[in-house]
Formats: C-alpha cells, structure tokens, sequence
C-alpha cells in the first residue's frame, strides 16, 4: 500500500510540472503579450518601461522565466499583481476560504441529498418515485449552472425579495445577526452548485446500487435471514459507495470550475471571480497563479481517488 | 410435453421466416421502444428544424427601437424585445444556429483527434504507453479556466485573421475540441486493444491486408457505437461550454446572439426584464436534456449485453 502511494506520487509530480510547463508555454507564446499591461502607462517614456522590464528579467526568453518562476512557486513566492501591485500569494488567500466555503458545503449538501434518493431509486426501481427522482436528476444536471443561478435571483431576490441579490463580501460575522445575513447571501451560490452535485451523485449511486443487488452475496445475506434495511444498508450500500468515493474526489475539479461561474453570478469573491476578473485585466501573474492552482487541485484529486480506490477495495492490486 | 415441443418447433420455424436485421435496425427498433429517447428525438429535431427553418420564416423586428425596450412576451413580440427594443425571438432563433454549429463542430472535432489518438494507441504497441501519458496529461488540465484563458489570449489575432463572428467560432470549437478528445481516445484504444487480438483480425492479417485496411476497415467500424454515444453526448456538453464561456462574456461578440451571449446581455436586466433571461436558459436547457436523452437511449439501444 505505501509503496502504491509512492508510486501515484512518484507520477503525480511530473504531470503537475509537464501542465505548468504547458500552460506557461501557452502564455508566453501567445499572439498578444501577456505583460503588455505592464508598465503600460503612456507616461512613462519607452526606454524607461524596457529599463523596468530588464530590470524585472521579462525581456529573458520564457524557459528561463518559467524555470525562475517554478523556482518562486516552490517556496511560496507567486509573483506580484500587475493591478493591486499586492504579492499574488495574498490575494489567492484572500479569496481561497470565501471558495473552499461555497463549493465544500455545496459538495456536502449534494451528497447528502444525492444519497437517500440514489439508495431508493435503486431498491424500488421502476416505482413511480424512481421514474420522478430520475428524471429530476436528468433536468438537473442538463440545466446550466448560469441559468439555475439567474432563475433563483429572479425567484427568491427579485419576485419574492427573501434573499440579497449579491454576496456582500465586506460582511464581518460578528453576532447573530451577521451570522443570518451571512447565511441568507450563502443560500443560492450553494444552492446552485448543490443541486447540481446531488443530480450527479443521484445517478451514479442508483446505477452502482442496481448494479450490486442482483449479485451473490446479496441472496446469501437476505437467506441468513437478515433484515432488509440491513441488507440494503450495510452490505449493498457499503459495496456501492466505494466507486462512488472515487467519482466524488475525480468530481472536486469539476465542481470547483462551477465555482467560476456561480461566483460570477453571485458576485461571490472566491478564486473563480479572481481569474475572470484577472484575465479580463490582463493581470498575468495572477492568472498563471490561478491556473496553477486549479491543475494542483486537479492532480491532487485524482490521486486522492486513485490511493481512495485501492484502499476501500481490497480487490485492487497494488501494481 | 407434445405441445411445448410443437410450440417451440412453431417458434424456430418463425424465427426462420423472419427477415434478418443488421446491428442498426436492431438497434433502431429498441430505440423506438425507449420513450423518454423518442421524446428526446421529437424535440431535437423540432429544435433543430426551427433553428434553420425559423430565421427564413420569422426574423421580427431586429431594428432598434427604444420605445420598445424591454417589452413582456406579447402577440407582436412572442418573447418579448431586449434593451434596445429587438424582438427576442428571432434573435433566439438566429442565435440557436450558432449555439448547434458550434456544438456539432467542436464534437467532430474531438471525435476525430480522439479517434486518430486512441486507434495509433491502441493498434501499435510501441505509441500506447507516450500516447496514453499525453493523454492522461490533458485529462488532468483544469478545462475551464483554460478555456477561458486560451479565448482571452487568442482571440484578437484570429479576429484580425478571419473577421470576427467566423474567427471566434474557429476559435471556440478548436480550443473545446483540444481539450475535449480524451474520452474518445481512451474509449476507442481499449476498443482497438481488444479487437485486435479477435480471430477476424488474425484472419485478415493472415491474407496480407496491410495495417491500415485492417484499422479502416475491420476495427474502426466495430468502434462505431461507443463513439457515437460518446459523441451525441458530448454535443451537448459542448453546446454548455459555448454558453458558458459566452456568460462570462469570453465568447461571441455582442453582434451575435448565441443562447449564451443572449443570457450574458440580459444579467444587467434581470430585476426588469426576466422574460429576456428565462427564453434563452430554457433553450439551452432542453436542447442538452434531449441530446442527453437521445444519447442514453442509443446507449442502450447499441450495447449487445443489454438486449434479452
């Protein structure tokens, strides 16, 4: 097992600098220059601004910025933001908790809603509940995260009023009342990208459970005689939800790509808003940031699946 | 007992008269049997017909005119005007053709790179495993923020190359189809790495047809259906990315309205004008529930395991 592990980590590193390798490639060779916005006030004369950019290394070839650059990454030094002129690495803090937030409770949410739903479709399948669950599940994830977003606005903010139309970010929790406001903005983001997570799950757990009832071990525990709660609960679910682990963790990446759009939507100030914000800038260093940290979370997530496979199933060889 | 016998005598000689069926009317006849496909079917080809049909048939008033602005669905305006007073519907039904041009473009491009990919990995041994490792690699890219990244770097240059309405759609179903073909890669090589080793295979190979007659025409045909699941599937993932890197205002310009641009406009409007954000999201909406639909159901209807 630990050399299993080793061996997802041994491969996991070269993959991460062979993606920021390509993805600094893409920025560098781009038809417009990425650090055009830099120094690019009309005052400053010509010769100062290539004096600047001497000074700061930009006028190297790209190979020699990149493996600078990786350098910086390696020991916490992401560069500054052309806009705010603040180190990268503080807005990323910034904006990362408001992000992990939305999108963990999110995930919870969905799975928690996903679970007794996806269980029930299974044992009673073909029941007329089944035939609703499904279809809900379908309609949930064929609707766009935008539109979903933009509909509860319409719903509950502009018809209803219930709800603030946009994520207060200058909000500080400090007693009871914060606390209600800082839930009522939360609702709909993670509503939004909850719903859509749930209708995932949903399917994924039906269809693994229907694929577990009909198997051995499932006859021999009802002919021991056991109930069928138990026989559903601990021996088919417990069996299903092993792929399903797997499907969760590989589904963090995708979820967090929903993040951008639901942030754009709700205003929210998480990371996603940050790299649309900065890419419409042209704020580079802080997109190659962004960019990084969403392959790290990618490759991070798909050997979490990988080492969560292998050890919830036994069945699994370690080679 | 005599009856059973009779009965299945009865059955064989049947079973002899009946005309024989090739994989594609077999899996026809179960797709017709599939409800919620059918449906599905119905209203992706109502859709799609009303996309090239429609903008002949009804343009509504596209001039500006802001006494009209931002008019509820009326009899004159069945979906109601946008800020600058043009009917929506004919905007939604000229937008839908881009919205299905590129899903329909970005996927055929995805299917073919993925295809080439995954046959020279899975035919010759020697390219599966650095081909595999390219593959793995772009599987672990974060997709959207580089799509939105790759739009916003270049997309002035290809404007400046091809104009701007053909040069960003050039763009956006590229840069989709680049980062989209893995699936289909790692679905026709475990195809190809198992067929490969079949008796007709081996037969073919003992008449001297040469590699690339064998991948032509004894594999790749047998690789047909789960790339074109894969494929109808992927038309309407690809139909939600257009739309979604038009809603961050990354994709087509103002001028033309895919479904995405139109929900894009209409954000700013909301408090005023939901009929604008609600006809477009519909839109999208359905069109990607059929496509899903219709691809579940030729799943089904083309897996052999499936069919008693």
């Amino acid at each position: 097992m630990g050399r299993y592990i080793a061996r997802r980590l041994l491969i996991a590193v070269p993959t991460l600098i062979a993606i920021s390798f390509v993805m600094y490639a893409i920025l560098a060779l781009a038809p417009i220059d990425p650090l055009s916005q830099f120094g690019a006030d009309p005052r400053i004369p010509p010769e100062a601004r290539e004096q600047i950019r001497h000074a700061l290394g930009l006028d190297e070839p790209w190979p020699i910025r990149y493996v600078k650059w990786i350098q910086g990454m390696a020991t916490g030094n992401f560069g500054y933001s052309f806009m705010s002129h603040s180190p990268v690495i503080e807005l990323l803090l910034q904006r990362l908790p408001n992000t992990l937030a939305v999108v963990g409770v999110a995930y919870i949410v969905g799975f928690i809603i996903a679970l007794p739903i996806g269980v029930f479709s299974a044992v009673k399948r073909n029941s007329v509940l089944d035939h609703i669950f499904s279809t809900g599940a379908y309609i949930g994830f064929s609707v766009p995260t935008f539109f979903t977003g933009l509909v509860l606005i319409i719903i509950f903010s502009v018809k209803l009023h219930w709800l603030p139309f946009v994520y207060d970010s200058n909000l500080k929790v400090n007693d009871f009342g914060t606390l209600v406001q800082q839930l009522r903005q939360s609702i709909m983001p993670i509503a939004v990208l909850g719903l859509f997570e749930a209708a995932v799950l949903t399917r994924y757990i039906r269809a693994e459970m229907l694929e577990h009832l009909p198997l051995d071990y499932v006859r021999t525990a009802r002919a021991k005689g056991l109930l069928e709660r138990f026989v559903v609960v601990r021996h088919v679910l417990r069996n299903s939800l092993i792929p399903v682990v797997t499907i969760i963790a590989l589904g963090v990446p995708t979820i967090f790509g929903g993040a951008i759009v639901t942030e754009q939507v709700f205003h929210v100030p998480g990371i996603g808003e940050l790299l649309v914000r900065s890419i419409f800038q042209g704020d580079t260093p802080v997109v190659t940031a962004v960019l990084m940290i969403f392959a790290v979370l990618v490759v991070a997530f798909n050997l979490l699946a990988d080492v969560l496979y292998a050890a919830l199933d036994p069945r699994i060889r370690y080679s | 007992m005599a009856t059973t016998t009779q009965q299945v005598a009865g059955v064989r000689a049947k079973e002899f008269q009946r005309p024989s069926r090739s994989l594609w009317k077999d899996a026809w006849y179960t797709f017709t049997r599939d409800r919620l496909a059918m449906f599905g079917l119905f209203i992706l080809v109502f859709l799609v017909l009303a996309v090239i049909i429609g903008p002949y048939l009804y343009t509504g008033e596209q001039l500006i005119d802001f006494t009209r602005a931002l008019e509820g669905p009326s009899p004159q305006h069945l979906m109601g005007t946008d800020d600058l007073g043009r009917d929506l519907l004919g905007r939604v039904l000229n937008g839908g053709r881009i919205s299905i041009a590129v899903g329909l473009t970005a996927v055929f491009i995805a299917v073919t790179l993925g295809t080439t990919v995954g046959s020279l990995a899975g035919y010759f041994g020697k390219l599966d495993n650095p081909m595999m490792r390219i593959t793995d690699m772009f599987l672990s890219l974060p997709v959207l923020p580089l799509l939105l990244v790759l739009v916003y770097l270049f997309r002035e240059t290809l404007k400046g190359i091809f104009g701007p309405e053909l040069g960003i759609f050039l763009m956006i179903v590229f840069v989709i189809g680049i980062l989209n073909w893995m699936p289909v890669a790692r679905l026709v090589r475990a195809q190809f790495l198992s067929l490969k080793q079949k008796e007709f295979v081996e037969a073919a190979r003992c008449v001297g047809a040469s590699d690339g007659r064998i991948i032509f025409r004894h594999i790749l045909p047998n690789t047909l259906s789960p790339v074109l699941v894969a494929a109808t599937i992927g038309v309407g993932g690809a139909i939600l990315t257009e739309s979604t890197l038009s809603f961050l205002g990354l994709g087509f310009p103002p001028d033309v309205p895919t479904w995405g641009r139109l929900l894009f406009d209409a954000g700013n409007f909301i408090d005023i004008a939901p009929h604008w954000v609600i006809f477009p999201g519909v839109c999208i909406f359905i069109i990607v529930l059929s496509i899903n639909f219709v691809g579940d159901g030729l799943r089904d209807a083309l897996d052999p395991r499936r069919k008693i």
